[in-house]
């Protein structure tokens, strides 16, 4: 691709893995182009792991702090979790993209800076009283300074297009120097630009030459001194495609119909962050999805729960607030005891909070936000690619088991993206979905001897006419009982229900030490930090155990063995508290608490210092 | 198949009903049961859904598939029934509170979509299961257990909400009129869209003759009007009197002193503008007779038939999914 020859020909370093962060305008195209630059990194078989970071307003003023928008991209050769804690490189676009960021970055990291966006305005706005590429503030890095908006100008002159069209290019312009630094291919991005704009071909142009002249600046100006290699990384062996979280929940959905045999259904209102699984479901019409944007989330929930009791797979999905409307329909899935799946992306709270950010304040909700005793089956996917393994999860409980299903991802991993090795279709475990079809002998409220499921039955189905509802039901025949002995009898049915799932899910396993001092207990997105904080540990010579759970309720049947075989528990999590809570409670053991909420993950080094602190 | 006649008491359930004896209730069940049986409603395929109040109480008393739900939203639950299974037959039982206040935001968005549900509003003018609080429908004025001085907030007419919304099938019927409420639940159960039936109950315990300055037999003649198709609109004793239309106006008129018969709207339910309806919905609040009746009987594109034709559409043109197909899409690249 590269047409002029440097001057001097830069070295190339090899290296095992870099953070790159991408920040500018909500209007610059920021997500856009961290995106395609994780797509090709993955395509030359890296490891990564992605932490998109874009503002609740769609277009915050333009040039301003809270209108910053941030795409960090961590890719390896080795096998990584997260997306990394401080950036070695950052790309400002802008001043106020710079201000946010430049405090995270490395000491002696790249700092490339869009020098067109520098004007006395564009400082003002970013509440800069002087300009920081005049000043000491960037002494620590290596900063490379560049007019991206006159480059792209330059390289699209001719084109015809207008000024705003023109400088809306100048992110690819921007990828195209990192692609350069990175040594990454342009092949894809450049296909990918053919099909995008496919309509437009005086854009598929205009961005081409961006991205081209992107990396040609740099081949021909010399400006940088070395250029990195990031190695394919020793991945296990297999087929693999890049996917954020959201988008394998709505794949694992889908799965589960087809490995039930059921037709899924969707009953959704749109909630950020969770609203892409309601896109990607719509788009599935093929596979006999059915999708419903209800009214709000109370209709989205009862739809569902029509949708269940007519024998479809269903499912509603929504955030934090959504969820807190659908509660009382969810006692009345726990009351019928109809097999529904309530996926929750968790977003910071309370009340609208922080809703593009994220944070793990609903297992609570969850488990106990209902009126009465609702217990039901609340389960966390870990990483992005897990979102499908965990969707299939919350399926099977909910269809096997015949209870409602809270599935709970975050933010963080359902924009987050990560390589996922495709599962073989032909191995994954069939969903036992069994409708009852047999009049003699009916009784709605009847159960299965060892998992205390009831029938399902759809209506349609000739002889098996009965009537369910939220009243108290009467043990079998499922009429309204208003018998004390018989309420207490359901109550305790209902969650021995629950509690029996635990005979059918696989026990904890402990990781490192599997006895000692200190067990680490976690749940849900903050996997990969804890991975990464617990391999920083274990290099250094420490001795720590830790459980990573899928399921919260009921919980593993043998964590109370495993807690019992340590001296100190400690549950990290992003809220105040909340898993910690029901470890001490069930487990009757004085567990300490790390908490985060801050909208952001953990840092892999806040977890380690918290574990070095309780070793010590 | 052998037709087989089936009977009222094919549609009873082994549930005692535990409404209050005189409770206008009893009859509605009635005269369903009665049209399911005469209409030959397969029990199987029949699903009865409710809300909370006493109304809701319904499916129990049906022995049919039923699903007796959370305050308001049974046309969410509803929809979902149906979208799932379009087969069925799915109606709704619901009362003032339920469908209008609590609910009154699934009842106008299952009507404006037109999912294929009949819809029945058992308006009694007050809360029944919670003992007597003003609804939605009680009048301005009204005095109940929560407004001991009077009700200060205007009312809903049922049937203008629903017109409002886009309901394709609007109707109003009487607990006590039995002939005209079969005649009208049978009109409902044929609609493929959404059908809205308004019917006045009586609660005689916490709203006792809500109605009666329609429905009693010494001053129903004179203040009810039947919506009939095709017929001229009149009423009274001896059909003396008519309605006729004075600009965008109805106004009553004695036939033979003030105007002729030929003077009257002759009622169609299947106009397109919807503009008669609704001057006919608050017809009864401007001293004059109370319409019952279809209001409104159009045609509109059914929602769950356009959402499975979506479905067969895009499988028509894409294929069947292919779920392996489907994961590996996007980029993806091979690590060996
Ligand atoms: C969430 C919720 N809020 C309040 C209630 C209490 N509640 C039950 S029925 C009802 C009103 C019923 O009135 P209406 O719909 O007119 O039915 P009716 O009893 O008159 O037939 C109320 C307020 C409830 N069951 N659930
Ligand atoms: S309270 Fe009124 S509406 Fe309820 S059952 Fe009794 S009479 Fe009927
Ligand atoms: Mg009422």
């Amino acid at each position: 691709m590269s047409t002029g020859t440097s001057p001097t020909a830069p070295k190339t370093e090899v290296v095992e893995e870099v953070v790159i962060r991408f920040a500018g305008d909500s209007g610059d195209g920021m997500q856009l182009t961290g995106s395609q630059f994780t797509t090709t990194s993955a395509l030359v078989g890296n490891d990564l792991a992605t932490f998109p970071d874009y503002p609740a307003e769609i277009r915050a003023p333009a040039g301003t702090i809270p209108g910053v928008s941030a795409f960090q991209v961590r890719f390896a050769s080795n096998d990584i979790h997260t997306p990394g804690d401080a950036p070695d490189a950052l790309i400002a676009m802008n001043p106020a993209a710079l201000k946010v960021n430049i405090k995270e970055i490395k000491k002696g990291g790249l700092v490339i800076v869009n020098t067109g966006n520098f004007g006395a305005i564009d400082l003002t706005k970013a509440n800069y009283t002087y300009n920081p590429l005049e000043s000491h503030d960037l002494d620590a890095f290596q900063v490379v300074q560049a007019d991206l908006n006159k480059l792209t100008k330059e390289a699209l002159a001719g084109l015809g297009l207008d000024t705003k069209a023109t400088l809306r290019c100048k992110n690819f312009f921007a990828l195209g120097m990192t692609y350069w630094i990175y040594s990454r291919p342009m092949e894809p991005t450049l296909e990918w630009m053919k099909s995008q704009f496919k309509k437009r071909p005086e854009l598929v142009e205009a961005n081409q030459r961006a991205l081209k002249a992107g990396w040609n600046w740099c081949d021909i100006t010399g400006v940088f001194q070395s250029r990195y290699e990031v190695p394919p990384a020793k991945l296990t062996p297999g087929k693999y495609r890049n996917v954020m979280g959201n988008q394998a929940t709505a794949l694992g959905l889908v799965a589960a119909a087809r490995l039930s045999g059921l037709q899924l259904f969707l009953g959704s209102y749109p909630i950020t962050p969770a609203s892409d699984v309601l896109h990607d479901l719509s788009k599935f019409k093929n596979f006999g999805v059915v999708t419903f944007q209800a009214e709000d989330e109370i209709a989205a929930a009862c739809a569902t729960i029509g949708a269940a009791y007519a024998g479809n797979l269903a499912v509603t999905t929504t955030s934090g607030p959504g969820l807190a409307l659908k509660g009382e329909a969810i006692g009345l899935a726990v009351m019928t005891e109809l097999p529904v799946v309530i996926v929750d992306v968790q977003r910071g709270g309370p009340s609208t909070g922080l809703p593009t950010k994220t944070e793990q304040a609903d297992l609570l909700q969850a488990v106990y936000g209902r009126n009465s005793e609702a217990p039901l089956c609340v389960i966390a996917a870990k990483s992005p690619s897990d979102c499908f393994d965990a969707a299939l999860e919350a399926c099977r409980i909910a269809v096997e088991h015949m209870t409602p299903v809270i599935l709970l991802t975050d933010g963080y991993i359902a924009n987050g993206a990560e390589p996922w090795l495709l599962p073989d279709v032909a191995k994954l475990k069939p969903i036992n979905a069994k409708f009852r079809t047999e009049p003699t002998d009916f009784l709605p409220y009847s159960r299965n001897p060892e998992t205390l499921a009831r029938p399902w039955v759809k209506p349609g189905t000739p002889g098996l006419e009965h009537r369910i509802g939220g009243i108290e039901k009467a043990d079998g025949t499922g009429n309204v009982s208003y018998d004390p002995a018989n309420h207490e009898f359901m109550c305790r049915t209902r969650a021995e229900k629950v509690e029996r799932i635990a005979n059918f899910i696989p026990e904890a396993e402990v990781k490192g030490a599997q006895s000692g001092k200190l067990l680490v207990i976690s749940w849900g997105g903050t996997h990969g930090s804890i991975a990464s904080a617990i391999e920083k540990c274990e290099a250094a010579g420490k001795k720590v155990g830790w459980v990573h759970l899928r399921h919260l309720n009921p919980m593993p049947r043998n964590l109370g063995e495993i807690i019992k075989r340590f001296d100190k528990v400690l549950v990290p999590e992003l809220n105040l508290g909340q898993l910690v809570r029901l470890v001490r409670e069930r487990y009757v053991v004085p567990a300490i608490a790390l908490n985060k909420v801050q909208g952001r993950p953990f840092m892999t080094s806040e977890l380690v210092t918290a574990i070095e602190k309780e070793l010590a | 198949m052998t037709p087989v006649t089936l009977t009222k008491k094919d549609f009873k359930s082994d549930q005692d009903v535990r409404w209050c004896p005189g409770c206008g209730d009893y009859a509605i069940l009635n005269a369903v049961q009665s049209v399911f049986a005469e209409m030959g409603m397969d029990r199987s395929k029949t699903v009865i859904v409710s809300g909370i109040g006493c109304s809701s109480r319904f499916p129990y008393y049906m022995s049919t598939y039923g699903f007796h739900t959370i305050h308001g939203r049974a046309p969410a639950v509803a929809s979902g029934i149906k979208l799932a299974n379009p087969e069925l037959d799915v109606w709704v039982v619901t009362g003032d509170g339920d469908a209008l206040s609590i609910g009154g935001n699934h009842f106008i968005h299952a009507l404006r979509r037109n999912v294929g549900l009949k819809v029945m509003l058992f308006n009694n003018r007050i809360y029944g299961l919670t003992k007597g609080q003003y609804s939605p429908t009680s009048l301005v004025g009204a005095v109940t257990k929560s407004t001991p001085n009077g009700a200060l907030d205007n009312p809903f007419t049922p049937v203008s909400v629903a017109l409002g919304a886009g309901a394709a099938f609007v109707a109003r019927s009487v607990d006590v009129f039995g002939k005209h409420l079969t005649e009208t639940i049978k009109a409902a159960a044929q609609v493929k869209g959404s059908a809205f039936v308004e019917i006045l109950q009586n609660c005689n315990i916490f709203n006792d003759g809500a109605w009666m300055h329609v429905t009693d037999k010494d001053v129903k003649d004179d203040s009810i009007v039947e919506l009939r198709a095709g017929k001229p609109l009149t009423f009274g004793k001896t059909s003396q009197f008519g309605l006729r239309l004075n600009g965008f106006d109805v106004q009553k008129f004695e036939i033979g002193k003030e105007g002729a018969i030929d003077d009257c709207i002759t009622w169609d339910p299947g106009m397109p503008n919807p503009g008669l309806a609704f001057a006919f919905a608050q017809l009864a609040e401007r001293e004059m007779p109370m319409p019952i009746g279809v209001f409104r009987n159009v045609e509109r594109a059914n929602y769950e038939r356009a959402v499975h034709q979506q479905i067969a559409e895009a499988t028509a043109k894409s294929g069947q999914g292919d779920l392996a197909k489907l994961l590996n899409s996007g980029d993806t690249w091979t690590v060996s």
